[in-house]
């Protein structure tokens, strides 16, 4: 479990980071709080040539601003002050392990895009989006496209997530289902509800945060209807369909 | 803290750790922490991708040409260096440290990479090219090869059956699973051309009789295989006894390329290629009289040992032989031991060792057996228990239960969980449609091995062919420095239990000072130890004999120290005093005493002879007993499994030190825990591991276990020096049943395997 050889940069600057990027291509990995990259280096599951170790960019602000809260890329996961963003504070805890949140960022998870994880459901539940290095503005229901794949293009860097603020008339809720305490999820929901809308979304049981349309008189009925599981070691499709019914019923119950 | 005086004696007192300090303070020093061999190359092991396969060819010159690559020992050098691994089965298929024809398992050493680093040298490992012919295979241990099929039958088991009001037949699946040590394997080998001598370190845990099979892998005499343990091990749990497969193999590095080689198993490789427990399918029959009287018991054992059989296997099966009828007073028992070959990584020692598979069989026999009868299960464990004053008792199959009060720790388990109150608030659950169950486990905990109880795998015959084996003996050293200070060297490699600061506690009372003023070295050397082929942490042995040597050893001591102040006429003489006249005036010592205070002792266990011709043995020298009543509710929307409470008391005679034995009841709890919830290594049907890291081998942690509640009773052992029985190994027997137990009475049914995961436990609930 060592790594294969790679070069190792740490810029400065964005600038710099994407400059970087750009002259190595598919080669480099961005190395943010290393929670997920390290063991892939470790287990040789990734072997990029060059790590780019984003953490002396100026990218751990969290601002409010237009009804939104603006979260830098390297901004951990167990900060502080994600407590007032809706569903991100609720998700936290299920965020692996108090140690693995004081080195995982925000962005870093994002930017991974595992299917099984909990920041990327949470930002599509609430319709964020994601700020990158050529200025683009990327909702998450674009952003996410399959198992550890995002819309970001070779040298484009991830330095700001976009996480709408708690609105009057806006009610939120997440669950989990993990076989131990910070396991991967095998499941997870999150719901938005207000006056005339109904948003849920589920995680896990797809290869990326996935909405639903959900029967208000049967929510988790119509939306196991809608997945099609794939089924892992630990769970069959048929129990992950089950779960899904069962974490939709009770998200859609607290935002009710 | 202050040291507790609520005793007369230290030991028996529940002092904290003296180990503590120095683990708290990063002190310790684990096998990664010492340097013994400098400027030692740096190995990685290339291991088959494949479950089973023809080797074509292994072609490593990409990998010698590898900038800081030293050398490469390939399976065949291995072959051609080393003989197969002795192993107590007769005409099993060859094992050796590395493969060099066929790869059996996935994760079978192939080759051995040294380089300047680990770095380097895990490079040049995917340097080597290798041509493979896959070969079919096996993973059914019905269809794998049988290296052992023996039949036994004790009593008479027909007749009882004949006569029986109730059969109660079933069969019970023990899974794969291991015990993940924070610390995994580490060797560090030196061979020595001129001396013919290996020096190994390793962070082994013995029974060093697997220190004579590697010796004789490596056709060296003992003597010329040195086997040194760092003062510190980080966990084994059975599992470091198989460290000394890559011993040979470092070892063999070593000496092929004339240099020292050091090797640190990391946790990719430890969970494909260490060891694990046997997978167990047990037939049961179990006949009973209408009054719930156990009259006899069928067992029909299917045990998979993975592709080698690999020593001590296929010792867990046979290391429960003298307890076939648990706790209770069944006088008739068959039993046919089988034991299949399959494409998996070879087995062997695992917290609870052959108990958790046994008691998965009889436990679940007796639980259902009292649903049939309409008995509650505890009113059946009572009307079968062994009772007080029966005790030394012989079981049918040859065991000697030396003590205990079975129904005693029944009461305290009944009382201690609340147990009617429990089974009222079951009335009322269920009537709210919860799925409310308790579960009951009584186990009888054997400790200190008898050296003779694997070879019933072999016939009387075969065995009066060979040199019976029996016992178990360990041996400690006590010595008073010139200065009047005081060192104990132990033989029983701890891995964590406290053997330093129970040793200390021993010999305070024997010279009268206080523990802390007592140095104990854990680190074993075979070259200057005292030490026997039984020695090691293993069995739960220590409480008897390895305290019981270091007792005998101090007592010698204390009686020498005795004569010398008789002689001078003054029984204050401080200890100072007396070792100063050992030591340095040595004119003035009795006449005819040897000068010095150091004193050797070996403690034996008794009673444990060899398998007699009717294959009778007592396989342990003692034997402990555990109680557990487990609380559980079923979730029905999502099948999980929450245990409310869980409660075990325990008999392991007398404690040394309770707070050490309530923490080894805390680790054996939470590994059985995982086992019953959580764990189980898993293979898919063409061998490959699914369960090959952390993310799929799921160790529950802290917040996964049950709240638990513990109780003792201290029924002293008249077969060990100070009293004392073992513990520790217990909960792995106990939970996994007693939390099965209590999911089958939640749910209504008879037949749940463990782990018993959320989605399987799903697929059982009831409409």
């Amino acid at each position: 479990m060592k790594p294969a050889a790679f070069r190792y940069e740490r810029p400065e600057s964005v600038e710099e980071a994407v400059a970087t990027l750009a002259e190595h291509g598919d080669e480099a990995r961005v190395l943010a709080g290393g929670q997920s990259l390290v063991p892939m280096l470790n287990m040789r599951l990734a072997r990029p040539s060059v790590v780019v170790d984003v953490n002396r960019l100026p990218l751990g602000d969290v601002t409010r601003e237009n009804g939104s809260w603006r979260v830098g890329a390297t901004v951990l996961q167990a900060d502080p002050r994600l407590a007032e963003i809706p569903l991100l504070a609720e998700c936290i805890p299920y965020v692996g392990h108090f140690v693995t949140r004081n080195r995982g960022t925000v962005g870093g998870s994002i930017a991974h895009a595992d299917a099984a994880a909990e920041l990327p459901l949470v930002l599509a539940a609430l319709r964020g989006s994601v700020v990158t290095s050529t200025g683009r503005t990327i909702p998450a229901a674009e952003f996410f496209v399959t198992h550890f794949t995002t819309a970001l293009e070779p040298g484009e860097l991830l330095v700001e997530t976009v996480w709408p603020a708690a609105e009057a008339g806006l009610r939120y809720a997440f669950e989990e289902f993990a076989l131990r305490r910070g396991d991967f999820a095998l499941c997870a929901a999150a719901a938005v509800a207000g006056p005339n809308e109904l948003r849920v979304v589920v995680g896990s049981v797809a290869d990326r945060p996935t909405p639903i349309d959900v029967d208000p008189a049967r929510p988790g009925a119509s939306a196991a209807e809608q997945v099609e599981p794939w089924g892992t070691l630990h769970a069959s499709p048929g129990y992950l369909r089950q779960l899904v019914r069962v974490l939709v019923d009770r998200v859609v119950e607290r935002v009710a | 803290m202050s040291v507790a005086t609520e005793r007369e004696t230290w030991v028996g007192s529940a002092i904290p750790r003296i180990e503590d300090e120095a683990l708290l303070r990063g002190e310790g020093r684990f096998m990664d922490d010492i340097d013994p061999a400098r400027n030692a190359g740096h190995a990685a092991v290339l291991r088959s991708p494949l479950a089973h396969a023809r080797i074509v060819r292994l072609d490593a010159s990409a990998a010698l040409d590898h900038p800081g690559v030293v050398g490469v020992l390939t399976g065949a050098d291995v072959a051609a260096m080393s003989r197969p691994f002795p192993v107590g089965v007769e005409d099993a298929p060859p094992y050796y440290a590395a493969a060099h024809d066929v790869a059996r398992y996935a994760g079978e050493p192939l080759a051995v990479v040294v380089a300047r680093d680990r770095y380097t040298a895990e490079d040049a490992v995917e340097l080597i090219k290798v041509e493979y012919e896959p070969l079919e295979p096996v993973l059914d241990p019905e269809a794998g090869e049988i290296v052992s099929d023996r039949s036994f039958s004790y009593g008479e088991p027909d007749a009882a059956f004949a006569a029986a009001d109730l059969v109660v037949t079933g069969r019970f699946a023990f899974p794969r699973w291991t015990a993940c040590p924070v610390e995994c394997y580490g060797v560090a080998a030196d061979w020595n051309e001129a001396t013919g001598v290996l020096t190994a370190w390793a962070n082994f845990q013995g029974p060093f009789t697997l220190h004579s099979v590697a010796a004789a892998a490596l056709g060296l005499r003992g003597s010329k295989l040195r086997l040194i343990t760092p003062p510190n091990s980080g966990g084994s749990f059975g599992t470091k006894a198989t460290v000394y497969v890559y011993v040979v193999l470092i070892g063999l590095a070593s000496r092929k390329l004339g240099m020292p080689v050091r090797w640190t198993e990391d946790r990719l490789e430890h969970l494909a290629g260490s060891s694990a427990a046997t997978a167990r399918v047990t037939g049961v029959e179990a006949a009973f009289a209408a009054d719930g009287e156990l009259l006899a018991l069928r067992y029909d054992a299917l045990e998979d040992v993975g592709a080698y059989i690999r020593a001590p296997e296929p010792a867990s099966l046979y290391r429960m032989h003298g307890a076939l009828t648990g706790a209770y007073r069944a006088r008739h028992v068959a039993v046919r031991n089988r034991v299949a070959l399959t494409n998996r990584c070879p087995t062997g020692l695992n917290r609870g060792f052959g108990g958790p598979q046994l008691y998965m069989a009889l436990e679940r026999t007796m639980a259902i057996a009292a649903g049939r009868l309409g008995l509650d299960p505890a009113e059946l464990a009572r009307r079968n228990l062994i009772a007080a004053d029966d005790f030394p008792y012989r079981t049918p199959s040859g065991g000697l239960y030396d003590s205990g009060d079975y129904e005693g720790c029944l009461d305290d388990v009944l009382e201690l969980s609340g147990y009617e109150a429990r089974r009222e608030k079951q009335r009322d659950a269920r009537r709210n449609g919860r799925l409310y169950g308790i579960g009951l486990a009584c186990c009888v905990e054997p400790s200190i091995s008898n050296m003779g109880y694997v070879t019933l795998a072999l016939t009387a015959e075969e065995r009066a062919a060979g040199l019976p084996k029996s016992g178990n003996a360990e041996g400690a050293t006590v010595a008073v420095s010139p200065l009047g200070g005081v060192t104990v060297l132990v033989g029983t490699t701890p891995q964590g239990q406290g053997h330093a600061t129970v040793a200390a506690q021993v010999v305070a009372d024997a010279l009268g000072v206080g523990p802390e003023e007592v140095e104990v070295l854990t680190a074993v050397d075979t070259s200057t130890s005292a030490w026997t082929v039984s020695s090691g942490s293993y069995s739960s042995r220590f409480s008897g004999v390895g305290a019981g040597a270091v007792h005998l050893a101090a007592q010698k001591l204390r009686a020498k120290i005795a004569a010398i102040r008789e002689y001078h006429g003054d029984e204050s003489l401080s200890l100072r005093r007396v070792a100063g006249i050992a030591h340095w005036h040595t004119e003035a010592l009795p006449p005819g005493m040897e000068p010095g205070l150091h004193e050797t002792a070996f403690c034996a266990a008794p009673n444990l002879g060899a398998p007699d011709e009717e294959d009778r043995v007592a396989a342990s020298a003692v034997h402990g007993f555990i109680a557990d009543v487990a609380v559980v509710e079923v979730d029905r929307a999502t099948g999980r499994v929450a245990v409310l409470d869980y409660t075990t008391v325990h008999d392991a005679g007398r404690l040394l030190n309770p707070l050490i034995a309530d923490g080894q009841v805390r680790g054996d709890v939470a590994h059985g825990a995982g086992a019953a919830l959580f764990e189980r290594v898993v293979y898919d049907e063409d061998g490959n591991l699914l369960t090959g890291t952390f993310m799929d081998y799921l160790c529950p942690t802290a917040p996964d276990l049950p709240p638990l509640r513990i109780g003792h009773r201290e029924t002293p052992s008249p077969f060990t020096p100070l009293g004392a029985k073992g513990l520790g190994e217990g909960g792995t027997m106990s939970v996994p049943v007693a939390i099965a137990n209590a999911v089958a009475d939640a749910l209504g049914v008879e037949e749940v395997e463990v782990p018993l995961t959320p989605a399987r436990v799903w697929e059982l609930l009831p409409e």
